[in-house]
């Protein structure tokens, strides 16, 4: 055994000290367009011969724990990163992360969404290459829809949603009328709450930075939204998020889902969805306001200052986030589960186009969402269903807890927002935003 | 215990190593702990430092979930202290008299064991009591009745399930083995007089398992004050604050809001709540190791 | 004894339900691990059994490092915790001072600091030390909290001894080496091989160090469940062969030595 142990470590020492390729570890999150991402990488290593990955991939809420602990005590263990919208300005201005100069012209960077590009930079230089971009929609399962005789609008409302719940609830036959995030988390159901929020008038702030959360528009939102998804929700919502949502609409649960646009081509393969063909896309519903009414999110690759192999590493987030990637997906499973939402060329492609029935309607959600400009009234701060602070982790977390909470039926809705503007208030507070 | 012989160099030596890592262990990160729960420290915004005095324990103090984690880990712990020693002692009775595939059984009984706490709680999360695919959802389905979304409406009741279903097995083993040890002659005795099966049970074999319980108690004690992943995987502490315990809470503030000092706070805490339990564990520890040794 | 044979059948059919009811999930998982993802999602006793989700979790993760890394984490901890146990239990038991006893205590309280408190200072420490993703550092970690349950086991079974055969061994002229190898080897191996498997099954199943001290090299089984466990579309199938492949090795291991956990794991509660 120790025998073993010793000839291993040797081994191990061997491979880190001596061996000719450079080893890029990259953490990274469990999620399909990233499995493809693993198939697909032996391609470029035969390209790149002197390059070696290694992956580590956990589901999001230990990678976030795992990157930002690694990160922030500059342990140097990942060369490559999966970072979030919402962390990369966060982390450059750290100085954590390397900032991505110099790209070469056959990147074609001025083809990724500007609004992707402006929110992975810090003060105007770019610290992250978007691996997919989403935005947030409407998915609604048209023979459903078809069968009661209802219409979905272009621009669908609130109104139109709980008319639209109610008539295609069918519990005795298993289908939800509608399905949403009730899982507690700043990314998980104050993602969605977060839009609804702002489409009704409400903010977290005003240009004070005192917090909004016990203003009537949070009221009224939030009480909306534990109505609707009470009556017409399925069962167990508070353990639903992007995730477990996915699961329901794809197996035929539930006849409307609001949420990321990218969840529009797994639904569209008839591997992994009972429903494929039978899904329509529409823009994400609004209530007073069109301002954030949508989000804006994009996860993407952003390198740490500690790699020992910075060079190696960025040559693989160029080529993980290259159109010729994007085709070489295309080749290997359709152009429906192309990665999404980074290129405006994808996009203009039309073999794209024909085989993604939610283009249209994903490009439109992702060009109008403005994370300047995310509320009925001026804020201080950018993002549309987050704030840009590193507070915000914690305050948008016992928010959305609160909030689950009242889900449940455990508090009431004015406890969940006091809860939660307690917490807002504190946390503003200590990091000197509040005066 | 016999009288106690004169220590020598040799015999310090031996015990030595052992006590000092195991001291190096604990002192090093609790002193590192201590020190963080102090200052203000939050890894994603390091412009906030400096000596915080008892602001960290204020702030938690105030923080809405430290109250119900505190009564979350007492009741997580007692409820399923009570449940697999009552069901443990019944099975281990039970198991105790020779039928047709003993051995069989036996291995059913005790291989929830072996199965990593992640992996039971992601089997009894999806597999067992997902509202919706569940196969308790479609068992109550099938016979006409509203399937029950057990994480959403009864979490801690769900929690206390899971955990039980992992920690049977290992208050079974004990006990079981204990059962082994009881003198037939004594039962044998105890049945010509007369005795009934429930007054031998009551009698005879509660008594001569108790070193045995409190053995279960203590070690199981130690686990689940820092019960995590499985509260992790299916409820994530909530609803609300339903579920969440200390140990959860402490990762909450720790790796979710990434505030260290808070988070160490919190840690610090757990501690004292460790130690006080621990207090009544000794105690009762004691007693059992007076009975031979 | 009419009566009671018939209740004897009752029993036996009540201890039988009791031990399928208890065995059924890891038997539905075991299952599910064989269906199609489709057909995962319906209770469906009998399907065409297919290997598709192993076959997809191998190509996707690499089952055997990690397999393998799980086999040297909980094999070498628990043979460096013995070292230090050992040893320090024979002092304890054969030897006692007046602090024996609390010295016991404090080391089993040790472990009742939640391992999320500690995470940063430990984080930090194996980072200055080089053991960040090094199985040793997860070795050492696993021993450091496996050996007080090891030494207060070895201990019991140690006290189990009686003194007086050690005594004679002595007054005969045994040396220390001799007094270990010949009587308190054989007297205490039941115990001591027990003890090794609880303890191989509490590294084996240690999750909470295991992912967040590794990252690519070290990294054990429990965070290769980590990669499926969150929802992706439809994936109980997937989840199901992954979970059925970690916990094989160390079910099938426990199954086999099944005789020792059960005779062995008295904690010194048998007089």
């Amino acid at each position: 055994m120790i025998k073993h142990l010793t000839s291993l470590a040797l081994f191990l020492m061997a491979l880190t000290s001596f061996a000719a390729p450079k080893t890029v570890t990259i953490a990274a999150v469990n999620n399909p367009a990233m499995i493809e991402l693993k198939k697909l990488s032996p391609k470029f290593e035969a390209a790149n011969p002197d390059i070696k990955l290694s992956w580590v991939i956990v589901e999001e809420n230990i990678l976030r724990g795992r990157v930002t602990t690694d990160i922030s005590t500059g342990s140097g263990q990942f060369d490559l990163v999966f970072l979030g919208l919402y962390e990369t300005p966060i982390f450059a201005k750290r100085g954590w992360l390397r900032e991505m100069k110099n790209l070469p012209a056959s990147y074609e960077v001025e083809d990724v969404f500007k609004s992707l590009r402006d929110g992975l930079s810090f003060s105007n230089k770019l610290y992250a290459l978007p691996f997919y971009g989403e935005s947030s929609m409407l998915m609604y399962r048209k023979d459903l829809f078809e069968a009661k005789g209802l219409k979905m609008p272009e621009q669908p409302t609130y109104d139109d949603i709980q008319k639209f719940a109610a008539a295609l609830t069918d519990k005795s036959a298993g289908i939800y009328g509608i399905t949403l995030r009730g899982k507690p988390g700043w990314g998980e159901n104050m993602a969605f709450i977060g839009t609804l929020v702002n489409t009704s008038g409400g903010s977290w702030f005003d240009m004070k930075w005192k917090p909004q959360i016990d203003t009537p528009e949070w009221k009224n939102a939030v009480s909306y939204y534990i109505n609707l998804m009470k009556n017409y929700g399925p069962p167990g919502a508070t353990a639903n998020g992007f995730n477990e949502n996915l699961t329901l609409f794809a197996s035929g649960k539930a006849a409307m889902w609001i949420d990321a646009t990218v969840a529009a081509g797994s639904l569209s393969d008839p591997k992994e969805s009972q429903v494929a063909g039978k899904v329509g896309f529409a823009r994400a519903p609004i209530a007073v306001t069109p301002n954030g009414s949508h989000w804006l999110w994009s996860w993407a690759f952003a390198i740490p200052t500690a790699s020992k192999s910075g060079e190696a590493a960025e040559k693989f987030a160029l080529w993980a986030t290259s159109k010729e990637y994007i085709n070489l997906c295309a080749a290997d499973t359709g152009w429906a589960t192309v990665p999404p939402g980074t290129r405006q060329s994808t996009y203009e492609n039309p073999e794209y186009q024909k085989s993604s029935p939610f283009a249209a309607v994903t490009l439109q959600s992702l060009q109008t969402a403005d994370p300047t400009n995310p509320c009925l009234h001026p804020v201080p701060y950018h993002g549309i269903q987050l704030v840009g602070i590193p507070e915000f982790q914690s305050f948008g977390t016992v928010v959305g807890q609160s909030i689950a909470g009242a889900l449940a039926g455990n508090m009431s809705v004015d406890q969940a927002l006091k809860a939660g503007q307690a917490a807002a208030t504190r946390a503003v507070r200590q990091g000197g935003y509040l005066k | 215990m016999a009288a106690s012989t004169k220590p020598n160099r040799l015999q310090t030596l031996l015990q030595a190593p052992a006590v000092g890592v195991l001291f190096l262990w604990m002192i090093v990160p609790l002193a590192m702990t201590i020190y963080f729960s102090f200052i203000r420290y939050n890894l994603l915004n390091p412009d906030t430092k400096g000596f915080a005095k008892f602001e960290n324990y204020k702030f938690l103090w105030e923080d809405p979930a430290f109250f119900p984690a505190i009564k979350n880990t007492l009741v997580l712990i007692g409820s399923v202290l009570v449940i697999t020693v009552v069901f443990g002692t019944l099975l281990a009775v039970l198991f105790e008299r020779k039928f047709f595939g003993r051995n069989i059984a036996t291995l059913l009984v005790i291989a929830p064991f072996f199965i990593m706490p992640t992996v039971s709680a992601l089997l009894w999360k999806n597999m067992m009591l997902h509202p919706v695919y569940g196969l308790l959802a479609r068992a109550f389905a099938a016979v006409g009745l509203t399937p029950i979304d057990w994480f959403g409406h009864y979490p801690m009741v769900s929690i206390i399930a899971l955990v039980s279903w992992e920690w049977l097995p290992f208050a079974f083993l004990i006990l079981y083995t204990a059962m082994k040890s009881l003198d037939h002659e004594q039962r044998e005795a105890a049945q010509i007089d007369g005795a009934s099966s429930v007054q031998m049970f009551f009698h005879i074999t509660i008594p001569h398992l108790k070193r045995a319980m409190g053995v279960v108690v203590m070690i199981e004690t130690i686990f689940l004050l820092s019960i995590f992943a499985e509260i992790y995987t299916t409820t994530s502490g909530g609803p609300g604050t339903a579920t969440t315990n200390l140990a959860y809470l402490v990762y909450s503030l720790g790796l979710q809001q990434f505030d260290v000092g808070l988070a160490s706070a919190g840690g610090i805490l757990a501690v004292i709540l460790a130690n006080i339990v621990s207090f009544f564990l000794v105690k009762m520890w004691a007693k059992s190791l007076k009975g031979g040794g | 004894m009419e009566a009671s044979r018939k209740k004897v059948g009752l029993l036996d059919i009540l201890a039988w339900l009791i031990a399928l009811v208890l065995f059924f999930p890891i038997f539905w998982m075991a299952l599910t691990a064989f269906k199609t993802e489709q057909g995962a999602y319906s209770p469906d006793l009998f399907f065409v059994p297919t290997l598709d989700s192993f076959r997809e979790v191998f190509a996707r993760s690499d089952y055997k490092a990690h397999a393998l890394n799980s086999i040297y984490i909980s094999f070498g901890s628990t043979i460096l915790c013995f070292l230090l146990a050992i040893p320090a239990a024979y002092r304890m038991a054969f030897f006692p001072t007046p602090k024996t006893r609390s010295t016991l205590v404090w080391m089993l309280s040790t472990k009742m600091m939640p391992s999320v408190g500690v995470l940063l200072p430990i984080y930090l420490l194996a980072k200055s030390a080089g053991l960040l993703d090094s199985i040793w550092g997860l070795i050492l970690i696993c021993a450091l909290m496996n050996l007080p349950v090891a030494v207060w086991m070895s201990y019991t079974y140690f006290c189990e001894i009686p003194k007086a055969i050690l005594e004679a061994a002595r007054v005969d002229g045994a040396g220390l080496f001799h007094e270990m190898r010949d009587i308190l080897a054989p007297m205490a191996l039941p115990g001591i091989s027990s003890t090794a498997l609880l303890l191989i099954i509490l590294s084996w199943n240690e999750s909470f160090w295991s992912i967040n001290l590794t990252s690519a090299k070290a990294a054990p089984l429990t965070v290769f469940i980590a990669s499926y466990s969150s929802p992706e579309g439809l994936f109980w199938a997937k989840l199901s062969a992954a979970s059925l492949l970690a916990v094989a090795p160390i079910m099938v291991m426990g199954w086999l030595t099944q005789k020792r956990l059960v005779s062995g794991l008295t904690f010194g509660a048998v007089k």
